[in-house]
């Protein structure tokens, strides 16, 4: 120890570690087992959690196997109904109690979990605990308000959940607090490296007085959680993660009716224009990329800078990067803390390697030996550079440099994630330019990786669907009363002609892609049967077809930029033209169906421009919008009932909201649809807003389903879901069995629609 | 002060930059939950600002007595068992005493030999609002008298209004005025409220030729806060680097807390660096924070927690 005199010659910081002490005692009540039905089991086959900072021990947890997750299942099955049906406030008044025993124990919640996870305790301290705290309370309020604010909508049941090593705690606390709150009962699964807040957790479920089973915890690796997702009597499952891993999720729940919520990986954006205040974007990349060790999803880990600022702004990061602290995690004066595992490591280096080999220009800082990794800054990183694209999940970022507004969203955009982005600049209304163009779920201006419980968090294309926090989180733990369609096998199609004529003049019905009427491209067409007899020839589509109707409606663009009042407009004139061609139509349909689409065009136009962006109260100081973003390119698989209504019952609701469709029209009666190409094509609805493809319903949405440039999918034909949903796992699009085919509502809007979350900080 | 005096440089009004203010605050409030200081470091880090404390007594109700009272605290800011029990083989004394012009004689007079330089306000302090030919005189008074460092106040009006030339022109002359004393330029930050002003105050001053640039008089609605620090700091690391010059940074009013002398100093060291830890670029203008690390200093050497009435008065 140096003396005063000595310290004031060179005015170190000196260490300042917390006191672990208590988390020891604790430890001691291991080795343990899994939280069921209200208490601890025996602990069974063991696996070691262990300290990455000091390569120690710390406990031995149970491996969970397929019994102990179904008596898990079971305990929380045999707690829901008792759960769902106690009052609002009852549920309310547990969460409460959850969010009140948490914080009397922050201490020994935030030393156990910088020991198990090598994050600093300071960031546990600050940001992990505090807000776990921060979404029971938030969602003791969604308990209590349930009835009033979700009326028709109960809990799934029972729902598995899987989540991450990064946040652990704040993790259970986003998965657990709405499901509970919307009355389900969980099976929760911790993350293999990080178990013990969860452990340390159930005994806070045990104090507050939870109901036994509503909570359960089961330790393990990969193959618990498979587990869990391949029980039979899960209802939902939601998970965070790796895409990868979630991919295998969306594969293994595909078809089997189970609710399923993803957020995965990222390789967000942080955009530095010229005009932003540098050093406050210094401070942001701080916070972004070398907060957790970059352990985080959201992490803003491609810096996307100005040219004109790129020299200074990269002198300042450097210089910025040269202060921080790489070292203790219990140390209060540590920035960066250990990287959760030895694997992690490896991975990181692995990748920085490979960047490094494509070309970037790698600076660190200083770190010590072991599970640590330095700060560090890949510089000249193209995007064909695997540093660019690739998720590095550690405290890396990596920097190129645009020349305008328009290159800066192309760079952003460039990249199969959509979780978050991040904008440096003063001047507003570029600002918010790019907040409105960037494909991220969360949209951070001058600030970054700010999360709250009433701002919905939660990514776009591979980085998963679905969002927790606030009312839009509290959705994804209920669902409507009605149950699901009953499901009809589709019959097989084939191309060859019925030999039975046709009264008549020939009528020759086409494609409608790119508002242009177009055949098929393989040149085949199938007859369409009514009541045994043909009455009339419809393309036979293929996958070909499919291509052209994605593209075309790739290049309506315009449609989305459009205002919901002059989308209305052209839905109204839709809906006039409609009821104009009713007379003819009545030869295909009953008048009733044809009275029900006119009204549905009205519906809908009265809808475009009032489903409309929320704002949250979330920290002072800040606007936090919730806008709600058409997909952009949308598919959609019809009813075989009522050809026309089932057709408008999805293509509408999507295009009020700003989507493009290509439709794949009922199978067995796709004439009436076809029908409505016309309709379409004198209504002011640009060319590629709507495309109609007809033919075998299965091998055409197979083809939709898996197309990588199409952001989302309706199915209205639940025989082919297995096959549809797994094949979406590719781009991970969100696929949505509509359960009422020729309904109408806010849930069709909402299914339309992703939740942009864009935070502004303000201040004079 | 054993630095090269910042010789300023042309009215430069392209340096200015649009300082966002949540990102600042953020920063302010995390930089100083980033770093903790414990035991021994705490000590040596509250007896360093005590070397870089401008001992202050700037009140209407001044007077000799009183003047010479708080230097006598000056000399001695610990009492004798304090400075053993930490180990210092002299007793520290604080950067400088603060006073109003006509108390710089007694006070001159009563830190004779010590060393400790007298710094007094002067330009009409502490609105500033008099004809400039007086605070010009008021300056070279206050030099006459023994002051070593002088004080001023800038017209805020000139921010408000955005003629940073005649802020300019005002501050070299007030430079100019100062002769051999070295001038700290108080931005009175309370009055120019957005960290945009903040900054290019801050640069209109350093290249007018401030030795230092200080936050508050002490008497503004809002006194020295670390966002505004953060702002000035940043201005002072801008400066060095477009120009070389170094400029140190004092800020002064609304500081009691022992805790506060470290907040400021942990500001220092991440933003400017070792350096600007010595009294020669960095100064805490305070009165009352004195006998906070004063208790908390006897704290570290006893283990008791301290009695208010057993600390000598300043």
């Amino acid at each position: 120890m140096p003396t005063i005199t000595e310290i004031l010659d060179t005015m170190e910081y000196g260490p300042a570690p917390e006191s672990e002490t208590l988390a020891r005692d604790w430890l001691k009540r291991g080795p343990f087992g899994h939280f069921i039905a209200g208490a601890f089991t025996e602990p069974g086959a063991l696996f070691e959690t262990r300290n990455p900072a000091r390569d120690e021990v710390l406990a031995e947890v149970s491996q969970g196997g397929a019994a102990d997750v179904d008596a898990a299942v079971k305990a929380a099955r045999k707690a829901q109904g008792a759960w769902a049906k106690l009052p609002g406030h009852q549920r309310a008044r547990h969460l409460y109690a959850i969010a009140r025993q948490i914080q009397k124990r922050e201490r020994l919640f935030a030393v156990l979990e910088a020991l198990d996870n090598g994050k600093p305790l300071r960031e546990a301290r600050d940001a992990d605990i505090p807000l776990a705290v921060r979404h029971f309370y938030h969602h003791a309020g969604w308990a209590e308000l349930l009835a009033e604010e979700f009326p028709g909508q109960v809990a799934h049941g029972v729902c598995g959940q899987i989540i991450p090593w990064n946040f652990p705690l704040l993790m259970l606390a986003w998965k657990i607090a709405p499901a509970l709150a919307a009355g389900n009962t969980v099976v929760l699964k911790p993350a293999e490296y990080t178990p013990l807040t969860a452990l340390l957790f159930a005994e806070i479920c045990v104090e507050a007085g939870l109901p036994a089973g509503v909570v359960n915890i089961v330790t393990g690796d990969g193959a618990t959680g498979a587990a869990l997702v391949a029980h039979k009597d899960v209802d939902k499952i939601a998970f965070t993660g790796s895409t990868e891993v979630g991919r295998e999720i969306r594969r293994a729940t595909a078809g089997t009716g189970k609710a399923l919520t993803l957020e995965l990986g990222g390789k967000s954006p942080f955009m530095v224009f010229a005009d932003a205040d540098l050093d406050a974007a210094v401070e942001g990349v701080v916070d972004a990329i070398w907060f957790n060790q970059g352990e985080v999803c959201c992490a803003g880990s491609r810096i996307l800078v100005a040219e004109s600022v790129a020299t200074e702004f990269t002198t300042r990061l450097r210089a910025r990067m040269g202060s921080l602290r790489v070292g203790d995690p219990l140390d209060k004066s540590t920035d960066i803390g250990a990287i959760v595992h030895p694997r992690q490591l490896a991975r990181i280096r692995d990748l920085v390697a490979q960047g490094v080999a494509s070309g970037g220009v790698l600076h660190e800082g200083a770190a010590p030996g072991g599970c640590f990794h330095p700060p560090a800054l890949m510089v000249e990183v193209s995007p064909a550079n695997p540093c660019f694209s690739e998720e590095i999940f550690g405290p890396v970022a990596v920097m190129t440099t645009f020349r305008t507004p328009d290159e800066a969203i192309e760079l952003a955009n460039n990249t199969r994630y959509g979780l978050a982005a991040s904008i440096w600049s003063e001047n507003l209304t570029l600002a918010m330019d790019i907040a409105a163009k960037t494909r991220a779920g969360v949209v951070w201006i001058n600030t970054t990786n700010l999360f709250d419980a009433n701002a919905p968090f939660g990514g776009m294309r591979e980085s998963g669907f679905g969002r927790e926090g606030a009312r839009e989180g509290m959705a994804a733990y209920l669902r409507p009363v009605q149950e699901t369609a009953a499901s009809t096998a589709l019959p097989d199609l084939d191309g060859l002609p019925v030999p039975v004529a046709i009264d008549g003049i020939d009528r020759t019905h086409k494609l409608y892609i790119g508002g242009a009427q177009k055949r098929a491209d393989n040149g085949q067409s199938y007859s369409v049967m009514q009541d045994g007899r043909p009455i009339g020839h419809a393309p036979y589509g293929s996958r070909k077809d499919i291509r052209n109707a994605v593209e075309a409606a790739h290049k309506a663009a315009g449609w989305s930029a459009m205002s919901g009042h002059q989308r209305a407009q052209v839905l109204y004139f839709l809906g006039e033209n409609l009821a104009a061609r009713a007379e003819s139509l009545r030869a295909l349909l009953p008048s009733d169906e044809i009275e029900a689409a006119v009204a549905r065009c009205f519906y809908y136009a009265a809808w475009a421009d009032k489903f409309n962006a929320r704002v949250h109260d979330t920290q002072s100081q800040h606007i936090t919008l919730a806008l709600k973003h058409a997909f952009g390119v949308m598919g959609v698989i019809c009813a075989e009932d009522a050809p026309l209504l089932g057709l408008l019952s999805l293509v509408l609701p999507s295009i009020a909201m700003g989507n493009r469709v290509v439709a794949v029209t009922s199978q067995s009666a796709p004439i009436a649809a076809l029908e409505l190409a016309q309709v379409l094509a004198c209504s002011d609805i640009p060319g590629g807003v709507v495309n109609l493809v007809s033919g075998p319903v299965g091998d055409l949405a197979q083809v939709l389903a898996a197309h990588d440039d199409v952001a989302a999918l309706w199915s209205a034909q639940p025989a082919i879901a297995q096959a549809i949903e797994q094949a979406a796992s590719g781009n991970l699009k969100p696929v949505w069995q509509v359960r009422a085919p020729l309904g109408q509502g806010a849930e069709f809007l909402t299914a339309a629609t992703q939740i942009k979350t864009i935070w502004v900080p303000y201040g004079a | 002060m054993t630095q090269e005096r910042n010789p300023g440089t042309p009215l430069d009004c392209d340096s200015f930059i649009n300082v966002n203010r949540p990102a600042a605050e953020r920063r302010a409030t995390t930089l100083v939950a980033r770093r903790s200081l414990k035991g021994a470091y705490q000590a040596a880090w509250l007896l360093n600002a005590i070397s870089c404390m401008d001992l202050t007594t700037l009140a209407g109700d001044d007077t000799p007595d009183r003047v010479r009272r708080l230097c006598a605290k000056a000399r001695r800011p610990l009492s004798d068992d304090i400075v053993a029990g930490l180990g210092l083989e002299e007793m520290p004394t604080t950067a400088a005493v603060c006073v109003y012009p006509t108390m710089i004689a007694p006070a001159v007079q009563a830190l004779e030999g010590t060393g400790i330089p007298v710094a007094s306000v002067a330009t009409g302090f502490p609105a500033g609002l008099m004809p400039l030919d007086l605070r010009l005189a008021e300056i070279r008074y206050a030099v006459d008298q023994g002051a070593q460092e002088i004080d001023i106040v800038i017209t805020r009006a000139h921010v408000l209004g955005g003629d940073w030339a005649a802020l300019y022109d005002e501050v070299a002359a007030m430079r100019e005025a100062c002769g051999a004393a070295h001038m700290k330029a108080i931005l009175a930050t309370g009055d120019l409220v957005t960290l945009s002003n903040v900054y290019a105050a801050s640069m209109v001053a350093m290249q007018a030729g401030a030795d230092f640039i200080k936050t508050s008089t002490g008497k503004e609605a809002v006194n020295a806060t670390l966002p505004v620090g953060l702002t000035m700091c940043r201005a002072i690391r801008d400066y060095r680097v477009a120009t070389g010059h170094i400029v140190g940074f004092k800020p002064a009013g609304g500081m009691k807390t022992a805790k506060d002398a470290l907040n400021w100093q942990v500001l220092m060291r991440e933003e400017l660096g070792r350096d600007w830890l010595r009294p020669d670029l960095f100064r805490l203008g305070a009165s009352s924070m004195l006998g906070d690390i004063e208790r908390q200093l006897s704290h570290h050497v006893t283990g008791r927690y301290a009695g208010h009435h057993r600390h000598a008065l300043a």
